[in-house]
């Protein structure tokens, strides 16, 4: 029910792109990200699309895991691949009804949907390679220059650490309590729209009480433990790059700088 | 006497097929007869709470099959009504009260029977007092203004309110007062009574399996290694701790007794037991 696995779920494992500094993931992503969208020819989306399957290959990720990414995700590739074959005016190349599909349409919805599915690949790979909290570590160390700024980095890394943190044992909650008041009787879809949301009174108010609790417990741990965010904290695991962290992200600039010097061949 | 719950070759497996898969039941076989008071213990994780669950349809077999009542569990559209005859009650079900007075918690489920408020009524008041709390002062109390052990007995009410035929309650003692423990076994002892119900008991709590149970199952790591009464179970003292369970406490003094080469029983499961056994040691050694 709730309990499998969810989009882009931690997935444990000892691949190279597990070992990577976290920083290293987010850059190497939003590199690739760029080139994705960049491409202007064959040559640059062959560059991209290498990349991109090299990544997916060195994560050792279970095929499954990695294709149920875009199968969760194919109704929107189905919609942006129908709207540009059918939007975009050109040579004719078939009519259905009072749908015309053109020769352009057809090039771009399958190169957009090329982009989109790479995209979403490789979108997923920090969060399917690296713990929540590593990941939130990274992205703390890589905003912090933003502090100067006045950016509450270290806060916001700890907000989102502590989200992520408690999804899944929200999750659990919810599944737990459904299954008491179901053993009650309890029915959570069925009548009116009123009735509806009163059935799910049984199920809101002891998830909620259950999130007050723990977080006020949080905070009274947190404070015993006189935690202050922000300055002077130091990590146990402070976050280091090793030459494969140079070596990655070295190959992924030079593919964005490839895509990029393609569209000027 | 006939079987009120039947399981073949139980297997059960959370999230299949990926990499975050669990197998908390193998191949359990196991028959429950009606109106006994059966007890599953096994340490944590042993997938006890996983058992119980498939007990009231709320989760069905990955492999094998679970007859209730005679209905098996795999048919959807019986397993829909088996919360009307098997009450689960489960681990800390204080944290699942939701309506604004005790009264109105309790009446959830026997409403969600489609009884008429007359008997809705009748139900909970039973059911509360059945608990020890006062079936009056209930209307006016919020579940969240009250103790924890207070709390807990409202929430066993709200299942004892609809009367199963089967009662299973996880781990319903655990973290209450040495008296709360107590008399909360004496009210599902006395349900039982009234009711003729089948009570089926999760417990960490080898005193209380020795004092309340007929049949014991002891799980392990997903399998059933041993079913049989108190007394065949706590005779194999070895084979328990092996797997992180433990004897009763008159059941360990007793041992620890004859290995002092005092010559008393080693088979005694309740206090009342041992106070007898002791009596003969003292009168003996005083003479
Ligand atoms: N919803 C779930 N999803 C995945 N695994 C679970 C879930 N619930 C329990 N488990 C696993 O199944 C096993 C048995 O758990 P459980 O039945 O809760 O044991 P017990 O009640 O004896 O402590 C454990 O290994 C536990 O981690
Ligand atoms: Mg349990």
């Amino acid at each position: 029910m709730l309990s499998g696995i969810s989009l882009g779920q931690y997935i444990p494992g000892d691949s190279l792109l597990h070992r990577l500094d976290p920083r290293t993931k987010v850059i190497g992503v939003l590199a690739a990200a760029v080139s994705i969208l960049a491409f202007a020819n064959w040559q640059g989306f062959l560059l991209a699309a290498l990349l991109t399957l090299t990544a997916l290959l060195v994560s050792k990720l279970p095929p499954g895991i990695i294709l149920g990414s875009l199968k969760s995700l194919w109704l929107l590739l189905v919609i942006t691949f129908l709207l540009q074959a059918f939007l975009t005016p050109g040579t004719l190349l078939a009519v259905l009804g009072p749908l015309k599909i053109s020769r352009e349409g057809m090039f771009a919805a399958v190169e957009i949907v090329l982009r989109l599915a790479l995209l979403i690949l490789i979108a997923f790979l920090p969060t399917l390679t690296t713990p929540p909290i590593k990941l939130t570590a990274g992205l703390e160390s890589i905003i912090s220059p933003l502090r100067r700024l006045g950016v509450p980095a270290h806060e916001l890394a700890m907000m989102m650490t502590l989200a992520l943190r408690f999804i899944p044992t929200l999750l659990q909650e919810a599944e737990v309590v459904i299954s008491a008041q179901r053993s009650r009787g309890a029915g959570f879809t069925t009548g009116s729209p009123a009735r509806w949301a009163r059935s799910l009174l049984p199920l809101f108010v002891p998830l909620f009480a259950g999130a007050l609790r723990r977080a006020n417990d949080l905070a009274v741990a947190m404070e015993s433990r006189c935690y202050r965010g922000g300055a002077n904290r130091t990590r146990m695991n402070a976050l280091k790059f090793s030459a494969a962290d140079y070596v990655v992200i070295g190959v992924t600039m030079a593919v964005l700088a490839g895509v990029i010097a393609l569209r000027f061949v | 006497m006939s079987s009120i719950i039947e399981i073949v070759q139980l297997t059960h497996i959370y999230s299949p097929g990926t990499p975050f898969q669990v197998t908390s039941l193998d191949s359990i076989s196991l028959d429950i007869k009606k109106g006994v008071f059966f007890a599953i213990i096994g340490s944590t994780g042993s997938g006890k709470s996983t058992l119980v669950r498939h007990f009231n349809g709320l989760l069905t077999p990955t492999a094998g099959k679970v007859r209730v009542c005679g209905i098996d569990t795999a048919d959807k559209r019986q397993r829909r009504n088996l919360w009307r005859s098997v009450g689960l009650v489960f681990q800390q079900p204080e944290q699942q009260l939701f309506e604004e007075t005790v009264f109105a918690d309790v009446a959830f489920g026997p409403r969600n029977m489609g009884l008429t408020e007359a008997e809705v009524t009748e139900r909970v008041h039973e059911a509360l007092r059945l608990v020890g709390l006062d079936p009056l002062a209930a209307s006016r109390m919020s579940p969240f203004h009250l103790s924890g052990g207070v709390r807990r007995k409202a929430a066993i009410a709200g299942v004892l309110a609809l009367r199963p035929q089967i009662l299973i309650l996880d781990e319903p003692t655990a973290g209450l007062d040495p008296q709360g423990k107590r008399q909360l076994m004496e009210h599902v002892e006395e349900f039982r009574r009234r009711e003729g119900a089948t009570i089926i008991l999760v417990t960490h709590d080898m005193e209380e399996v020795a004092l309340m149970a007929e049949r014991v199952a002891v799980l392990n790591r997903g399998r059933l290694v041993m079913e049989g009464s108190p007394r065949e179970i706590f005779s194999r003292a070895a084979e328990l701790t092996a797997i992180g369970l433990d004897l009763p406490a008159p059941a360990r003094l007793m041992r620890q007794l004859r290995l002092l080469g005092k010559p008393v029983r080693t088979d005694v499961l309740t206090v009342a037991e041992a106070e007898e056994e002791i009596a003969v040691l003292l009168g003996e050694t005083l003479c």
